[in-house]
């Protein structure tokens, strides 16, 4: 029996005694976390798929989850090396087996070589197997044109997740006047805000610019951090590219602009890479932080604090379910270097199953190797598909009157500005919600489809956007859309 | 140290021999087959095809892939964890305790160290005087330790009995609490049964006097029972907080808020690699349950391969079924070696003079009693070292053997000990052992 939060004097007369765990005894940052990719929407998207299943009329017959980066939620298959490889690590009587390919033999029993025991079932040590922390320098290598990386400076994380939020744990210090800001976009990924929130640092907003593709304007990161001195101690700046929710991919002079910046102003700098094999725009290219950051020479590349973030959750692997990501530091203290690692070896390790997967996505097949044609063609196949669909997706929206979408230039998602009319703003205020959230609800009820109100992500006053995903195949994308912009006429009419 | 070895620099041993850490299949300890093979399945589900593999595996994968996004291991699960496997959770643990387990309270997590650190974070408010303490068993496992240092709780210990094989002593977890209340407000009282790293089982009188303890000065529990498929003693049984809270009756059962812990590292599983674990809480608030999963929300979920181990755990084969001869001989081998080299690691420790180990009745590790003699306090002091400290790292430097020192753990004022597994295989167990007695022999005369 659920007893309601201030019903002590009932549970008195119940004979029930007052729990020891409330709303008001608990951990008050953690009650501030808020994180919108799975909050209320999500949770009545839940519901009514249960009201659907029990056979309850609906004017949909499926909820469309929209609301999450999740692939292979929508349909993508998982790319076959990999899952190969995987297989045949996790049950080596495979290696006998007629069915797999020699290649992939060959790379799971290296695999298996490196950890204890030859299993993916012993702890490895809690930066991650060393010899898939030099692959992940290798690739950083390669990727970078040449420039080193050391398999010291690399982390293996559950997920980029846990890498991005163990930083910031070492970063935040200082109290009242003197706690650490952190820099972040907005709109931006809600890890950041929830994080910042638990943690008790100071958010620090900039924004991303929407009339010029949501590019990031250093002018806006000064006025941001001018503004921010008067009441914390700004010490990191925090940049996701490609974007999510914005889709930008910066140019390689913005990074410069922002390496700069950072460096005149003494901050470290966080790079959310994750969306690196996700670029789809004509004339748009990922430009890596520590590339950019080595090329510029020195003083920058000796001296400006770097942590990059990538994962195996996106690209074209999708693999979110393995929890798989690394963090490259670059120019950290030594010392705070080995505090990182203290604090990871509480958690003893990250899954193993996800290191092997990073193996894997940083060192595919070669194209000698026997698996190359399929994993090359698989992954083509991919790309290609979420090229398409980032086009699609632009190019629906902006043809309807009363929304406009920037150029989704990589990531995996749209961020369409919606003009909501003031009958809505009203209704939504008289409800107690922001009137994005309104509309996500509507949207929902009344066609299945689940996406993300802009509140969520944050976005300037008086704007109104939301975060859709670009994931579902491309038929069921092109009803979407279909189906949201007739939505948003609709609605547009309803409260005019 | 082992880069040396590996160079080829010479030491007076030719391999180290990492008896510090609770992980079986590093040490040797083979993974169960059907769990493998229902993982593999789930992995790269084209082997569904193949004659290789038993039908009940197969199907038991094909249950986990209905349940995840896309049919597929690689899409986030809910935050909770995967609907079905929560369910077999509850079955479980219905079947283990006589007593209904409902799916909604039970949560995968990442390991069990997830859930412990969940619910330690949501529980820690306050300030100053009014900050949360969190009572901790000394010897403890030291995630605790670590984690109510980062986030700022207040620690207060309670000393197991070492006189009574580390029994836990209601009189001691009073003394504690009141001398904690003069500087903190202490909420939450932490229990690992089996113990981590005293090996001792508590007895079912002692699950219920820390019951009863924690209803009247109305204390969060926190049950970690993580070893709860390691209990060798004959005359030892394990008894789940949870079913002996209901048996108490609904004055308990109603209102002692107590979350307890399961992993798939430990057991006959040693599955450590793979992270999984899960929480069962009880008489949560609704509106703390709705926190509980918003905060999980934002690192999406628990590994999916995880939560998969989990269930096979959970769900093995039964009776009847096609791999539950294969799987039952290979369990009983895992406990059974397990239980040999508890007997066995406890009998050779206590033949050593200066050194006393507490009878082994459950988890993995041995932690023994060693006397130091002064001299040697005296020189470990002048390394600024614990001396227990002192005493392992020349051990390992002189034997290759890794252990960790009592300090580690803690333990009461000038005692040492130190923990050391009991998974290195029998016959270099057995070495391992002998190595251990001579140079600690070698050590008393060394500081005599």
């Amino acid at each position: 029996m659920a007893l309601r939060a201030g019903d002590k004097s009932q549970a008195a007369r119940n004979g029930l005694k007052e729990k020891v765990l409330t709303l008001d005894t608990m951990n008050p940052c953690v009650r501030r976390v808020e994180y919108a990719v799975r909050g209320p929407i999500v949770l009545r998207a839940l519901e009514l798929e249960q009201e659907l299943r029990q056979g309850v009329k609906k004017p949909f017959t499926e909820v469309i989850r929209a609301n999450i980066g999740d692939a292979q939620a929508m349909g993508q298959r998982p790319i076959t090396f990999l899952r190969q490889v995987l297989a045949l690590c996790v049950y080596p009587d495979l290696l006998s087996s007629p069915d797999f390919p020699e290649d992939a033999k060959r790379r799971a029993q290296r695999i298996l070589q490196a950890c204890g025991g030859h299993s993916l079932g012993a702890y490895s040590i809690s930066s991650g197997i060393q010899l898939i922390r030099e692959d992940v320098a290798h690739y950083i290598e390669s990727r970078d044109g040449g420039i080193p990386a050391d398999p010291n400076n690399i982390f293996l994380s559950t997920g980029a997740s846990s890498a991005i939020v163990t930083v910031l744990k070492l970063l935040v210090a200082g109290e009242g006047r003197t706690r650490t800001g952190v820099l972040i976009p907005i709109p931006q990924y809600p890890l950041y805000s929830a994080t910042l929130a638990e943690l008790d640092a100071v958010q620090v907003d900039y924004y991303l610019d929407e009339e010029h593709a949501w590019a990031l304007d250093v002018a806006e990161l000064r006025r941001a951090l001018r503004q921010a001195r008067d009441h914390c101690r700004p010490r990191v700046l925090c940049v996701i590219n490609p974007g999510n929710p914005t889709g930008q991919v910066q140019t390689r002079e913005c990074i410069e602009a922002v390496i700069r910046f950072a460096f005149e102003e003494g901050l470290f700098l966080m790079a959310d890479e994750v969306y690196q094999d996700n670029v789809y725009a004509e004339g748009s290219h990922f430009h890596s932080f520590k590339k950019v950051l080595t090329e510029m020479g020195s003083p920058y590349a000796e001296q400006q604090e770097l942590a990059s973030f990538h994962s195996v959750s996106k690209g074209y692997m999708g693999e979110c379910g393995f929890r798989g990501g690394y963090v490259e530091v670059v120019n950290m203290d030594p010392e705070v270097q080995r505090q990182m690692l203290k604090l990871m070896s509480v958690r003893l390790c990250p899954p193993v199953p996800g290191q092997a997967l990073m193996d894997m996505v940083v060192n595919p097949p070669a194209p000698s190797d026997p698996s190359f044609a399929q994993f090359q063609a698989e992954r083509q196949e991919v790309l290609a598909e979420l090229a398409a669909k980032a086009k699609l997706t632009e190019q629906v929206f902006n043809e309807a009157p009363g929304i406009h979408c920037n150029p989704v230039q990589g990531a995996m998602y749209s961020f369409p500005r919606v003009q909501l009319p003031p009958g809505a703003v009203h209704r939504a205020q008289e409800l107690g919600v922001a009137p994005d959230m309104f509309f996500c609800m509507r949207l929902l009820e009344e066609t299945g489809i689940c996406v993300v109100p802009g509140s969520g992500f944050g976005q300037r006053e008086g704007t109104y956007h939301f975060r859709m995903t670009i994931l579902p195949p491309m038929e069921k994308l092109r009803v979407l859309l279909e189906k949201l912009r007739r939505f948003h006429a609709k609605f547009t009419l309803e409260y005019s | 140290m082992q880069r040396a070895a590996l160079l080829g620099i010479k030491k007076p041993f030719t391999e180290v021999i990492r008896a510090n850490i609770g992980d079986a299949q590093a040490m040797g300890q083979q993974p169960i087959t059907f769990l493998r093979q229902v993982m593999a399945l789930c992995t790269y589900p084209n082997l569904l095809d193949s004659p290789s593999f038993p039908e009940d595996a197969k199907k038991r994968a094909r249950r986990i892939l209905q349940a995840c996004g896309g049919n597929s291991l690689g899409s986030y699960s809910a935050s909770q964890g995967v609907n079905c496997i929560r369910e077999d959770v509850a079955a479980y643990i219905s079947r283990r305790d006589g007593v209904p387990a409902d799916p909604d309270n039970i949560y995968l997590t990442t390991g069990a160290s997830d859930g412990i650190t969940t619910i330690l974070k949501i529980l820690v408010s306050g300030g100053g005087k009014s900050r949360t303490g969190v009572m901790i068993p000394i010897p403890q496992y030291p995630l605790y330790s670590a984690v109510i240092s980062e986030l700022d709780a207040i620690q207060v210990n309670y000393y197991l009995d070492e006189e009574n094989c580390w029994a836990l002593n209601v009189n001691e977890l009073r003394r504690a609490m009141q001398e904690a209340r003069n500087h903190c407000d202490p909420k939450v009282l932490c229990i690992i049964n089996p113990g981590n790293p005293t090996g001792q089982v508590q007895s079912r009188k002692c699950i219920e006097d820390v019951i009863h303890f924690a209803w009247e000065e109305k204390l969060f529990l926190l049950a970690d029972e993580v070893y709860q498929d390691n209990v060798y003693s004959p005359d030892c049984r394990f008894h789940s907080f949870k079913k002996v809270l209901y048996e108490m009756g609904p004055e308990y059962s109603s209102n002692v808020e107590l979350a307890s812990f399961h992993s798939t590292s430990k057991g006959y599983m040693g599955e450590c690699g793979y992270r999984g674990g899960y929480m069962e809480v009880i008489n949560l608030h609704p509106e703390i349950k709705g926190q509980l999963v918003k905060l999980l929300s934002v690192r999406l979920c628990p590994p999916v391969s995880g939560q998969a181990a989990m269930d096979i755990v959970v769900n093995p084969p039964a009776p009847g079924e096609e791999s539950f001869e294969q799987f039952r001989r290979e369990k009983e081998s895992v406990l059974g070696n397990l239980a040999t080299k508890a007997k066995l690691t406890e009998d050779l420790f206590n033949e050593v003079p200066g050194i006393h180990c507490n009878p082994l009745q459950g988890a993995m590790y041995a932690f023994p009693r060693i006397f130091i003699p002064s001299k040697a306090v005296e020189a470990a002091q002048a390394h600024k070292m614990a001396p227990d400290m002192f005493y392992c790292m020349k051990l390992l430097e002189e034997t290759g053997i890794c252990v960790v020192p009592g300090s580690g753990f803690g333990q009461r004022e000038g005692t040492y000990h130190f923990r050391m597994t009991i998974l290195p295989p029998v016959e270099k167990l057995k070495t391992v052992l002998r190595k251990v007695k001579d140079f600690h022999i070698k050590f008393l005369e060394q500081y005599a």
